[in-house]
């Protein structure tokens, strides 16, 4: 994208309202003018508070979308290979995937306690989902001439996978892991946010429960940059690594 | 006759994951209070609807699922159009859009309980904040992306500006527009829920942090099997309007 300098007139006029309006109010116990906000930004980051409650956030985070990606990765590879299997699991899975990530929180609750395997284990089942119907439609739009040329050579299945299947279909994987580690993120805030004492979401929380509304602000603006940050990173790891070949059947 | 038949033996594959379901929590391996069979859960499910206050969670939470969704739906559309039909307002508008996309939506929900307080309309708020997003998104999109030979005949027309989107930007964008209806449904629903069990309101949400906490394990299956149906029986009745209105739309997959 070109740059624009267009691009900050809008959120530089919503700031200097914010900040008028912030102050014309008086003191508040719910919303706080940019300024003080950005003070108690710089007060989370330099006692390090905010750097330690993202480490805990991104550590589930990512510790689910591993283990979720693990499995929607092997299912995927597997349904899009085995077309009959697909066929008898497809009633299954449209009865279990329409249950809401976060319904599952109270189950976990119970069976896990609070902590980080509760966040882990919400994070995986809602990353198992993307990856595991992207991957299956991956394979399954692998060039049929590729599998042809697997057969010719007297493939097994496990070798006609690894070696013909899954490089073929890994730049839409990788767009498939993508879209699951923004959804790591945001199903990890909001476990954090319902239940578990852990993490950025949790802080937001607390922030907000001890009516500090500038706090509370600087976390959700930190949150905003984090997610912002790892989009971009994923982006940009993407277009280096495999160019144009992962705009193919693109999901927005 | 031969997908009938796929669906029928799929179907069978489901009925045997219950059935194993029902054998491992007979056979006692997990705890039956973490694990209660599907007997059970069917049962609390029953006596939820007949003895206790079931069907008012369920519709509180149908509720404010479906009031955040069409003032997001229609508040995104109308924003999506206003913003995707002028190059101008893309200029303006687009990177801070771009910003605010991967915000977690749960994450305003403090600010909202500091402004709204613990009240139904906080959860509207939030809701209808975290599922704009698709539907915006997507119909900026949706707009951007029509045929620019479209744009020559409603100029060759003399169409007026109100005419075009509604003749020909609207339609064109429909896909879009419906991408962005089903994603935002399924939003609202985790945000209702979410806003349920921090706020206490009337919903499943609450049901189910209230029937764990009280370790009442086949009350707590109900209600996420209840939340699993909302869910699926949404995507249906996405799915059929989907079929309605894109008739006139050669069916790309099958």
């Amino acid at each position: 994208m070109k740059w624009d300098g267009r691009a900050l007139v809008v959120p530089a006029a919503l700031l200097i309202l914010a900040e008028i309006g912030a102050r014309a109010g008086g003191p508040s116990d719910s919303v706080a003018p940019p300024s003080q906000v950005l003070t108690a930004f710089v007060g989370a980051l330099g006692d390090g508070s905010l750097l330690i409650a993202t480490r805990d956030t991104l550590a589930s985070a990512f510790g689910g979308l591993a283990i979720g990606g693990a499995i929607g990765l092997a299912l995927g590879v597997l349904f899009g290979a085995l077309r009959p299997l697909d066929r008898l699991m497809e009633v299954t899975i449209e009865l279990v995937r329409p249950i809401p990530s976060v319904a599952l929180i109270p189950v976990a609750l119970v069976a896990l306690g609070f902590g980080y395997r509760l966040e882990i284990a919400i994070v995986a089942f809602a990353c198992t989902w993307p990856v595991l119907l992207l991957t299956r439609a991956a394979v399954g739009g692998v060039e049929p001439r590729l599998i042809e040329v697997a057969h010719a050579l007297r493939l097994g299945f496990v070798a006609r996978i690894a070696k013909i299947i899954v490089p073929a279909a890994l730049p839409r994987i990788f767009v498939a892991f993508r879209l699951a580690a923004g959804v790591s993120l945001i199903v990890a805030v909001t476990v954090e946010i319902a239940v578990n004492p852990l993490g950025l979401g949790a802080g937001i929380m607390t922030a907000g429960q001890a009516l500090r509304p500038e706090l509370m602000l600087a976390y959700l603006l930190w949150i905003g940059i984090v997610g912002f940050a790892l989009n971009a990173v994923l982006v940009f790891a993407q277009q280096r690594l495999f160019g144009r070949a992962a705009l193919v059947g693109e999901v927005r | 006759m031969k997908t009938l038949l796929w669906r029928f033996a799929s179907l069978i594959v489901a009925a045997a994951f219950v059935a194993a379901w029902q054998i491992l929590a007979n056979l006692k391996l997990v705890s039956p209070v973490f694990l209660p069979g599907p007997d059970r859960a069917w049962a609390a499910l029953m006596h939820g609807f007949a003895a206790s206050n079931l069907a008012a969670k369920l519709g509180g939470t149908i509720a404010h699922m479906l009031e955040g969704w069409l003032i997001a739906s229609i508040a995104g559309v109308a924003l999506g159009a206003l913003i995707g039909s002028s190059r101008l307002m893309r200029a303006y508008f687009g990177p801070l859009l771009e910003f605010l996309r991967p915000l977690p939506a749960s994450a305003i929900i403090p600010l909202a309980i500091a402004i709204f307080g613990f009240s139904p309309a906080m959860a509207v708020g939030v809701i209808a904040f975290g599922a704009i997003w698709p539907m915006l998104l997507s119909t900026v999109h949706g707009f951007a992306a029509v045929e620019p030979r479209l744009y020559e005949v409603a100029r060759a027309l003399h169409l007026s500006r109100w005419q075009v989107i509604v003749k020909i930007a609207l339609p064109s964008a429909l896909p879009d527009i419906l991408a962005g209806l089903r994603l935002g449904l399924t939003v609202s629903l985790i945000l209702a829920v979410v806003c349920e069990m921090i706020a206490g309101l009337d919903g499943l949400g609450q049901w189910v942090l209230v029937a764990a906490r009280m370790f009442r394990s086949p009350d707590l299956f109900a209600g996420v099997i209840l939340l699993g149906a909302i869910g699926f029986v949404g995507a249906l009745a996405l799915n059929a309007l989907e079929r309605r209105l894109l008739v006139w739309r050669a069916p790309t997959r099958g």
